[in-house]
């Protein structure tokens, strides 16, 4: 896993940038003394993950089962979360709508009081503005670079399923239990430390939105799927557990859900793709076609 | 040498001096202390109660097993910064016996609850106590006025049964000030044979605890964040033209956004009859036990009036407590919450209850797990 200077990727996307679109672009762009994110590269691998969403067998909630999980192609995430100077750069170009409970916070910090819908319009900016193709992590690209980060939602208890009840105190207990010992303040990148692959702050107290949609899977007693019911109005976040959070919804806090514990923060944090756009789907995306 | 606390213990004497000439007692006297004639207690035994943190309750009896006694209790005054919510927002709170709302005190009816009311030195406030249930001298403050460094011993008898608010009243704008900082709690008189259903028959509780809901007035700065200060008197100011606007900033059970839930979540088991105190000592409020009921429910907390039977929720008006009793008849997680909805969830007014025990079909089944609508 290494780290790409910002510098050599600045150069590298304004070239790509004009020989995309063959001339200087309309879009609004990022200069290029505007320093792109550092990133931490991920190799292809595979790894056995137990997705997002919520998995009926035989009619009754269960864990759902951990499957072999391929990730064909190498990706680059970024090292830290989008800062609130980032973001707040893209709210001053016009291309984001204003955070929740951004007033007075400092630059450095992540930036919180974001929707799934602002993570999407500051990755199309970015996107626009670097030549690159940023986008959200899936929930599954999130685990495999989160490691030892990612916190499985399997209860890993055999629950009596006449009783809908036991399971229901065992996932209470289970989110409480995470929820102890938050720490509310806000840290600079970093201050939740590194994972194994350099990748800073998973699993700190900002959760980050995940392209991945809430799903229903009703499976057979054998574990056969008999129906998968997506709802992408709904996305997964995870963190120090996973969660799902309605896509225009900044700030999931309240003063505690009817049941269970709501994400302190939400923020997020990108991945590049490695393929380069051709001229045409840049120009396709950029006529929003 | 002029002090802030100076400054505060001046405004609490002023403020509290037209109230007393306004009610006629104490004007001309140096004492604050009516003179009448000595009640002889000297057959009465005493008995003294250590207070528990809620929402714990102290052990006590149900029906009384013994003539009226003298219970003695002891609290000790806590000014001290509290953190309110996740983000970490504090008030500077002023407590009784250093939580928020201060312990649930349970007597019967004709004792003699006698407290020795406690102000450290470490205080920079006079306090003193409200008592909704006693009888006179403003329910005994104007008789517990105490300077930081002084304590005091009020003896009240227990006259009326029911759940009450209790709370500082120091005179003036200090009172509401002194309330919505935290400074109330709530007695319960028991009758001395118990509590009794709608036609008489006695009924008991397995567990009892007290929620108090505390409306909290947070100053913000100019970008809209909470403020922080060092003394509940640099606050002050602030804290009084929000409190003055009405609309409270945080609505919370036991001090603090989840203090009832996660870890901190109460229990109970099917078959387990629970009675909920609820107080609110300023601002009206409504329980609701999202997929319970009361089965007994006490709106005004008064227990020699009948019960109603069968609440979905139940309002306790500001000033007041209340009593619900509820025996839990299915397993699960439940929600106890304020059923103005938008203060249970942005404003914190939720706690739960995580109940085990058998499910019970007949109450309540699935017929159909969620899935896709069939075609045709």
């Amino acid at each position: 896993m290494t780290d790409i200077t910002a510098g050599s990727v600045a150069i590298i996307a304004r070239i790509l940038m004009v020989w995309a679109l063959g001339a200087a672009p309309a879009v609004p762009c990022v200069e290029a003394a505007e320093p792109v994110p550092a990133l931490v590269s991920i190799a292809a691998g595979a790894f056995r993950h137990r997705p997002a969403g919520e998995y009926l067998r035989a009619g009754f909630p269960d864990d759902a089962p951990r499957v072999a999980i391929g990730i064909d192609h190498p990706f680059e995430i970024m090292r830290d979360q989008v800062s609130a100077q980032a973001y707040d750069a893209c709210v001053a170009a016009g291309a984001c709508g204003p955070r929740f409970g951004a007033a007075g916070q400092a630059e450095a910090l992540p930036a919180t009081g974001v929707s799934f819908a602002d993570a999407q319009d500051y990755a199309r900016w970015l996107s626009d503005g670097t030549g690159m193709i940023w986008r959200l992590p899936t929930d599954a690209e999130w685990a495999y670079a989160a490691g030892s980060r990612f916190a499985d939602d399997g209860l890993g208890a055999k629950t009596d399923s006449a009783n809908p009840a036991q399971r229901w105190l065992l996932e209470y207990d289970s989110v409480a239990a995470g929820a102890a010992d938050r720490d509310p303040v806000l840290r600079p990148a970093g201050g939740f430390g590194a994972n194994e692959n350099g990748i800073n702050d998973l699993a700190g107290n900002v959760w980050e939105w995940t392209s991945t949609c809430y799903s229903r899977t009703r499976a057979s007693a054998a574990g056969e799927v008999e129906s998968v019911t997506e709802n992408c109005g709904v996305r997964v976040l995870e963190g120090r557990h996973r969660a799902y959070v309605t896509f225009f919804i900044q700030d999931a806090k309240g003063g505690g859900c009817s049941l269970g514990a709501p994400p302190a923060y939400l923020g997020f944090r990108l991945v590049r793709d490695p393929a380069r756009p051709s001229p045409f789907a840049r120009l396709r995306a950029w006529l929003g076609a | 040498m002029f002090t802030r606390r100076t400054a505060l213990l001046g405004a609490a004497f002023a403020a509290t001096a037209p109230v007393l000439l306004g009610r006629g007692i104490a004007a001309a006297s140096e004492s604050m202390t009516p003179v009448g004639l000595p009640a002889d207690l000297s057959t009465l035994t005493r008995r003294k109660v250590e207070l528990v943190r809620p929402p714990f309750v102290h052990e006590h009896e149900q029906v009384a097993g013994t003539g009226p006694q003298i219970i003695e209790f002891t609290m000790t005054i806590r000014e001290q910064k509290m953190v309110i919510d996740e983000e970490g927002t504090t008030i500077q709170a002023m407590t009784f016996d250093g939580s928020v709302p201060g312990p649930l005190m349970v007597v019967h009816q004709d004792d003699y609850v006698e407290l020795t009311l406690i102000n450290p030195e470490s205080n920079s406030m006079p306090h003193n106590i409200d008592f909704h249930a006693a009888t006179g001298a403003l329910g005994g403050g104007a008789l517990t006025l105490i300077n930081p460094g002084e304590q005091t011993t009020l003896r009240f008898r227990a006259t009326r049964p029911g759940t009450f608010v209790y709370h500082c009243a120091p005179g003036g704008p200090m009172i509401p000030w002194h309330v919505v900082s935290g400074m109330n709690g709530a007695i319960m008189i028991l009758p001395r044979d118990g509590l009794k259903n709608e036609k008489g028959e006695p009924i008991r509780y397995d567990k009892v605890v007290y929620v108090g809901e505390q409306d909290y007035y947070i100053p913000r700065d100019e970008d809209g964040n909470y403020k922080e200060y060092d003394s509940p008197g640099d606050g002050y100011s602030d804290m009084l033209e929000v409190m003055n606007g009405l609309i409270p900033t945080h609505e919370v059970f036991n001090g603090a956004v989840g203090a009832l839930t996660g870890d901190n979540a109460m229990t109970s088991k099917v078959g387990e009859t629970v009675l909920i105190v609820h107080s609110q000592a300023n601002r009206d409020t409504r329980p609701h036990l999202i997929g319970g009921h009361g089965d007994y429910v006490w709106e005004t907390g008064k227990f020699n009036n009948p019960p109603e039977k069968d609440n979905e929720t139940w309002f306790i008006r500001g000033g007041s407590a209340g009593a619900a009793m509820y025996t839990f008849l299915q397993p699960g997680v439940y929600a106890y919450v304020n059923h103005n909805l938008i203060e249970a969830v942005s404003l914190g007014a939720t706690a739960h209850f995580k109940v085990e025990g058998d499910w019970n079909n007949d109450l309540m089944e699935q017929v159909s797990a969620p899935g896709p609508i069939p075609r045709g």
